[in-house]
C-alpha cells in the first residue's frame, strides 16, 4: 500500500486541513433515513460523505435451513455486500474474502447486544448493501444496521455506533475518505455499544497498518468523541419517522 | 401529539433507577431500568413499561389469532399465524361433523383459532373448540402491525365497539395483527380505512375522537354519492 507511494508524492494534509478541507476531528456529512423499505421489518438508508448504504432487517422469523436453528437463542445473520457499481472499477458480484470477513466481524459486534434469548429457534437477518463506496463502508453499514434493527423493534441492550480513525501523514484523522485510506499509514475502524448516551464497551476494533500504543489510545479517544455525534443522528432519524407520522393527519 | 409522559424511547435509554418498577419492554442492569425496544414510555408510580411501536407477534396462550392453513398432515394442520413460530392445529381440536378432515379444512383456508399453548420447542398448538373460532369463508382480512392491535381494540374494547356500533359490521381482531371484517361492502371499506388510520397513528392521543369523526364524515360522504 503505502510502501509504493511515498507520502511526498501525494500530500494528504495541507496547511492543517485534510484533502477534502475537513479538520482532523471532523466527520463527513451524514444523512440517515429510517424505514425506507416497505417489505422489510426494519430498514435504513444512510449517507456518510460519498458512502451510500441501505440496511434491511427481517425477523425474528423462522430459520431456513432448519438445522441452523438454535433451541435456546435466535440466530443472527449479517450480510455485507457491495454492489458491482459501488466502486470505480466494476467489482465482481457476490461474496468475496473481504465481505465475508466484514460480515463476520459486524455480526459479532451485534451478537452480545441483541437479546437473542427472547426468540429461541428463530432468526434475525440483517442485510446491508453498499451502493456507493468511499472508504469506511463497514462503519457506515454498522450505523445503518443499528437504525434498521431499532426500526424493526428488535430488543437490544443499547445502540451500536461505528466510526473509523486513520493515520495519514503522521496524524490521526477521523472518518477517512478513500485517498486517506489508500495512501495513509493506518486505518482503524471502531464500533461502540452506547447506552443512554454513554459509551459502555467496544463492540468492534480492527486495524490495518501500524500505529504506536499512544496513537491507538488517542485514536480511541477521538473515535469516542466522533461516535457520540453519530449516535445523536441515529436517534434523530428514528424519532423523525414517528414525528412525521404525527403531522400527517 | 406526544405528551411528556409518553415520550419515544430507544433501546438502552434509562427509564428508572428503581428496579422494582421494571415492566414490559425493559431490562434491569446494575439496579437500573433501561428500555430494550423502540416504543413509548409509560411511567407510573409503581411501574414503568415500554409500549412497542414495531415488532413481530409472539404467541401466548388464550390469544385469538387468524391463520392460514399451510400444510395438511395425517393428524392435523400446520397453520401460518404471522409469527416467527408456526402453529399446529390438531385433528382432535376441530369439530368435524361426519365429514372427512380435508373437507372441513383444506390448504389455503383461513381460520380463526385460539392458542392453547407453546411447547419448549416453540411449536404453537391451536384449538377450534371455542365459540369465536371458525373457518373463514367470506369477508375480508386486513393486516396490520401486531403491536398496534391493542389500539384497534381500545380500552376495554372501546374502539372495536365504536367501529361495530357505527358501521353495523362483524369484526374479529386476531392478536397476530390480522383482522377479519364482514358485512356491507361499503361499510367494510370505511372500517378498513379506519383501521389503517389507527395503525398509522397508534402512538398518538385522542385517537377515538378522530376515528368517530372520520367514520361520521365517510358515512355522510357515502350516502351522498
Amino acid at each position: 500500500m503505502s510502501e509504493f507511494k511515498s507520502s511526498e508524492e501525494i500530500k494528504l494534509i495541507v496547511d492543517g486541513k485534510r484533502i477534502d478541507g475537513r479538520d482532523f476531528n471532523e466527520l463527513r456529512k451524514i444523512k440517515i433515513e429510517a424505514g425506507v423499505l416497505k417489505r422489510a421489518d426494519g430498514s435504513c438508508y444512510l449517507e456518510m460523505g460519498r458512502n451510500r448504504v441501505v440496511a434491511a432487517v427481517y425477523g425474528p422469523r423462522e430459520v431456513h435451513p432448519r438445522h441452523l436453528q438454535d433451541p435456546s437463542n435466535a440466530v443472527i445473520r449479517y450480510r455485507y455486500n457491495m454492489a458491482p457499481f459501488s466502486v470505480e472499477e466494476r467489482k465482481r458480484p457476490g461474496p468475496d474474502r473481504r465481505s465475508v470477513e466484514i460480515s463476520k466481524v459486524s455480526r459479532e459486534a451485534y451478537e452480545p447486544v441483541i437479546m437473542k434469548e427472547l426468540f429461541p429457534r428463530s432468526g434475525i437477518d440483517i442485510f446491508v448493501e453498499v451502493l456507493q463506496a468511499d472508504a469506511g463502508t463497514r462503519t457506515a453499514c454498522i450505523n445503518a444496521a443499528t437504525v434498521a434493527l431499532v426500526d424493526a423493534g428488535i430488543p437490544m441492550k443499547g445502540l451500536i455506533t461505528s466510526v473509523a480513525i486513520a493515520k495519514v501523514d503522521g496524524v490521526l484523522v477521523v472518518d477517512p475518505v478513500k485517498e486517506e485510506d489508500n495512501y495513509g499509514e493506518a486505518d482503524i475502524p471502531f464500533a461502540f455499544l452506547i447506552r443512554n448516551g454513554r459509551i459502555e464497551s467496544i463492540a468492534l476494533l480492527q486495524m490495518d497498518g501500524r500505529v504506536t500504543v499512544e496513537e491507538l489510545k488517542k485514536a480511541t479517544k477521538m473515535a469516542k468523541e466522533a461516535v457520540l455525534k453519530i449516535y445523536e443522528l441515529q436517534r434523530e432519524a428514528i424519532m423523525k419517522k414517528y414525528r412525521t407520522e404525527d403531522i400527517e393527519e | 401529539m406526544i405528551s411528556n409522559s409518553r415520550r419515544i424511547v430507544l433501546p438502552g435509554d434509562l427509564l428508572s433507577t428503581n428496579p422494582r418498577t421494571a415492566g414490559y419492554g425493559t431490562f434491569v442492569e446494575n439496579g437500573k431500568v433501561y428500555a430494550k425496544i423502540l416504543g413509548l414510555m409509560d411511567k407510573s408510580e409503581t411501574m414503568v413499561k415500554v409500549i412497542p411501536l414495531k415488532g413481530r407477534y409472539i404467541p401466548s396462550p388464550g390469544d385469538v389469532v387468524i391463520g392460514v392453513i399451510r400444510e395438511v398432515v395425517s393428524n392435523g394442520w400446520n397453520v401460518d399465524i404471522n409469527s416467527p413460530y408456526s402453529a399446529f392445529l390438531s385433528l382432535t381440536e376441530v369439530e368435524i361433523k361426519g365429514r372427512k378432515p380435508n373437507d372441513s379444512l383444506d390448504l389455503d383456508d383461513s381460520i380463526i383459532a385460539k392458542v392453547i399453548g407453546i411447547d419448549p420447542k416453540m411449536k404453537v398448538s391451536l384449538t377450534m373448540k371455542d365459540k369465536v373460532c371458525r373457518p373463514i369463508r367470506f369477508g375480508r382480512i386486513v393486516a396490520i402491525n401486531p403491536t398496534r392491535v391493542p389500539r384497534v381494540i381500545g380500552k376495554k374494547g372501546s374502539m372495536i365497539k365504536l367501529l361495530k356500533g357505527e358501521l353495523g359490521i362483524q369484526i374479529i381482531v386476531g392478536q397476530n395483527g390480522l383482522i377479519w371484517l364482514s358485512g356491507d361492502r361499503k361499510r367494510v371499506d370505511i372500517a378498513e380505512e379506519a383501521i389503517y388510520i389507527i395503525e398509522r397513528e397508534a402512538h398518538t392521543e385522542g385517537l377515538t375522537d378522530r376515528i368517530t369523526e372520520f367514520i361520521k364524515s365517510r358515512k355522510e360522504g357515502k350516502e351522498n354519492e
